[in-house]
């Protein structure tokens, strides 16, 4: 339903940028890699999802598994995809570490994850700043410029690897480029998810999504698979704010991440999911759908010389999708 | 008798801690403290009435807040001040908070056992929408009879507004002066009297409908209280008190903040609540006053006591940051463990 409305708005915004005579292929090319930079933060979502354990709104503690992970890349200086598949890998195995406590957590708060993870996602972002601010790093170009300790809040990663993955084995047609590369990361995780929710862990992850106490009573261990799905939907955040800041040309640190992941919940519920199953394909909607309406509402803004209204909008979207998601999903409740 | 003073004596002794590592004096802190409980009171006291309607913490009282703003800058932008442009914001800002309270409540209906998350999108969306109309609307749509307060392009409103007319108003009656600590007396009594107010309110055959409804719905139902009606009033009069209560830290304060001046005050107010030792199933208004008092000590004490520590201010923002979220998930937490969901 939501995805009906919101493509209508694409399609109004499309309309607007020919009539503004704007440079389609360029924002054509530019809608690929903001779609696969973000992609994977919203495919993050979905284990947790699909096990009964509510939209990830601690997204940030996995995104800040990654951000680790490429800090330590950066320290040594590694670039290119070597750099890249160094921050993925650390990214990976902290994400994995806050995934024992972060999942053990949410499992005990059964049915109210939600603004459970919220919070804890808040309260985890004042934390890493102490870390941020005292950890020993020793490359210059990631600490203050005065002083000489602390990591700056915005690291440029551009002798190090950015756009390594945009530009790796991109096709170009004219003057459309294709970022093949990106696409095909993206692919492949994509396909990964797929592929193991055919599996039996997959599906016993539904299974208890669905139905917890039916899926205790025929004998699975339900606490065992949701920890399983926090796992997973931390280690692919993880990996995706690594993809994320190789575009963004940045890694942002301190408060940053603090509200990453109502854009990204945001993007899976436009794509169809509902508040208690996602797929693929909904991720991959979804994510297109925001992601360009976001691309082109920025020139547009700009044009019509009021460049605040691009955020304003975004934030409206955001937030209205996930509230109609709320009201719709539980309808027929209690009080109904 | 311990259990139930934990969280407020924990908080009691990091404030100790931190005024002696601050080195700030005692009088300054204390006339602090009492200048934010009178600033802050009374939006504490917005948190109580949804809790005892069991709909947990109550974060859309930003909702509130924007509502207060509005009404101050209708009334500025009307060109009024003085009792006029009082009233005129008081009125307005009231009418507003109750018309969105009704929808918030309607809202909460379609959500249960999901209210809190839903306030909080609810508080997000709304600021959305307030930043469109006093970003891109006022000026442009909405004409402004003065234009002082309009962004020099003629579109928008300016960042901050002047409160002049309205500046610590109620703050200057009546103060009382110990040694160099100076108590304003009324503020002070219009704190207490809100808090009187919501505790007189739930002895009244109202307070117990809420308090049945909070209990359970199907017991409400069967003695024939209307849920869904005694939850829409319970988050009309929650709006309500929060639009109340941002306008008086307005009028303290002086200076509003069109864009950033309504956030987080739900944040921290749950703070300082759980900090009292409330929990998100019941809270009393005797624990919203010593939250206050122990929650906004820290916070006037942590910057420097970081700056003293650490010889860096940031890290004792970063620990306030961190003791206002992490109250509040370590709240969530200890209440939903093992908790059987609604």
């Amino acid at each position: 339903m939501a995805y009906k409305i919101i493509a209508g708005f694409l399609v109004l915004l499309v309309a607007l940028a020919f009539h503004l005579h704007m440079d389609m292929i360029v924002l054509l090319n530019l809608s690929f890699i903001k779609f696969a930079m973000n992609g994977l933060l919203v495919l993050s979502l979905i284990p947790m999802l699909n096990a009964g354990m509510g939209m990830n709104f601690g997204l940030p503690v996995g995104i800040t598994a990654g951000l680790i992970g490429m800090c330590i890349a950066v320290n040594f200086k590694l670039t290119g995809l070597v750099g890249l598949l160094i921050s993925a890998l650390l990214g990976g195995f902290i994400a994995l570490a806050f995934s024992e406590v972060y999942g053990r957590i949410l499992i005990a708060v059964k049915g109210r994850e939600e603004i459970a993870s919220t919070f804890i996602g808040f309260s985890f972002i004042p934390l890493m700043n102490f870390f941020w601010s005292l950890v020993p790093f020793s490359n210059r170009q990631m600490l203050y410029p005065i002083g000489g300790s602390g990591l700056r809040p915005r690291i440029g990663l551009n002798p190090y690897f950015t756009s390594t993955l945009d530009q790796l084995w991109s096709i170009k047609v004219g003057n459309f480029v294709l970022p093949f590369g990106l696409l095909l990361v993206y692919g492949i995780i994509a396909g990964l998810i797929h592929y193991f929710f055919k599996t039996t862990s997959g599906k016993s992850i539904c299974a208890v999504g669905e139905n917890d106490a039916f899926a205790k009573a025929s004998g699975l261990n339900v606490k065992k698979i949701k920890l399983l799905s926090v796992r997973i939907s931390l280690v692919i955040a993880a990996v995706g704010i690594v993809v994320y800041a190789q575009s963004f040309g940045f890694l942002e640190l301190y408060d940053a991440p603090l509200m990453m992941a109502f854009p990204a919940v945001s993007a899976l519920l436009i794509g169809g999911a509902s508040a208690k199953k996602g797929t693929i394909i909904h991720a991959i909607i979804g994510t297109y759908l925001f992601q360009s309406i976001y691309l082109l509402s920025v020139p547009i803004a700009n044009e019509l010389l009021l460049p605040e209204i691009s955020e304003i909008v975004r934030n409206i979207i955001t937030n209205g999708i996930i509230l109609y998601a709320l009201l719709i999903s539980e309808k027929g409740g209690r009080y109904a | 008798m311990l259990k139930k003073y934990q969280m407020p004596l924990f908080f009691f002794v990091l404030s100790i801690i931190g005024i002696s590592v601050s080195g700030l004096s005692p009088s300054f802190v204390l006339n602090e403290t009492v200048n934010r409980f009178v600033r802050n009171g009374v939006m504490i006291f917005a948190l109580i009435i949804p809790i005892k309607a069991g709909m947990g913490l109550n974060f859309s009282v930003t909702v509130g807040a924007m509502c207060a703003q509005m009404g101050y800058i209708i009334a500025i932008a009307a060109g009024l001040g003085g009792k006029l442009g009082g009233v005129a914001a008081l009125s307005l800002s009231l009418t507003f908070a109750i018309v969105f309270g009704v929808l918030i409540g309607h809202c909460l209906n379609q959500v249960p056992g999901k209210e809190m998350i839903t306030t909080m999108i609810i508080g997000f969306l709304a600021n959305g929408f307030y930043q469109l109309i006093f970003l891109v609307c006022v000026g442009s749509i909405i004409p402004v009879k003065n234009t002082e307060i309009l962004l020099s392009r003629g579109t928008g409103v300016r960042n901050l507004i002047d409160l002049e007319p309205f500046r610590g108003v109620l703050d200057k009656i009546f103060v009382v002066t110990l040694h160099d600590i100076s108590f304003p007396m009324f503020m002070i009594g219009v704190v207490l009297f809100f808090g009187a107010f919501i505790n007189y309110l739930m002895h009244t055959p109202f307070g117990k409908e809420i308090k049945c409804v909070g209990d359970s719905s199907d017991r409400a139902y069967m003695v024939g209280i209307n849920s869904k009606k005694v939850r829409i009033k319970a988050i009309v009069l929650s709006t309500v008190v929060a639009s109340l209560g941002h306008m008086i830290y307005l009028q303290n304060i002086g200076m509003l903040n069109v864009y950033t001046g309504h956030l987080k005050h739900e944040i921290f107010a749950s703070a300082a609540l759980m900090a009292g030792g409330a929990t998100i199933k019941d809270a009393t208004v005797r624990q919203g006053i010593l939250g206050l008092l122990v929650f906004h000590t820290l916070f006037i004490v942590s910057p420097q006591a970081g700056q003293q520590l650490f010889d860096n201010p940031a890290l004792g923002e970063y620990f306030r940051s961190f003791i206002a979220y992490g109250t509040i998930a370590l709240a969530l937490i200890v209440n939903l463990k093992n908790s059987e969901t609604v």
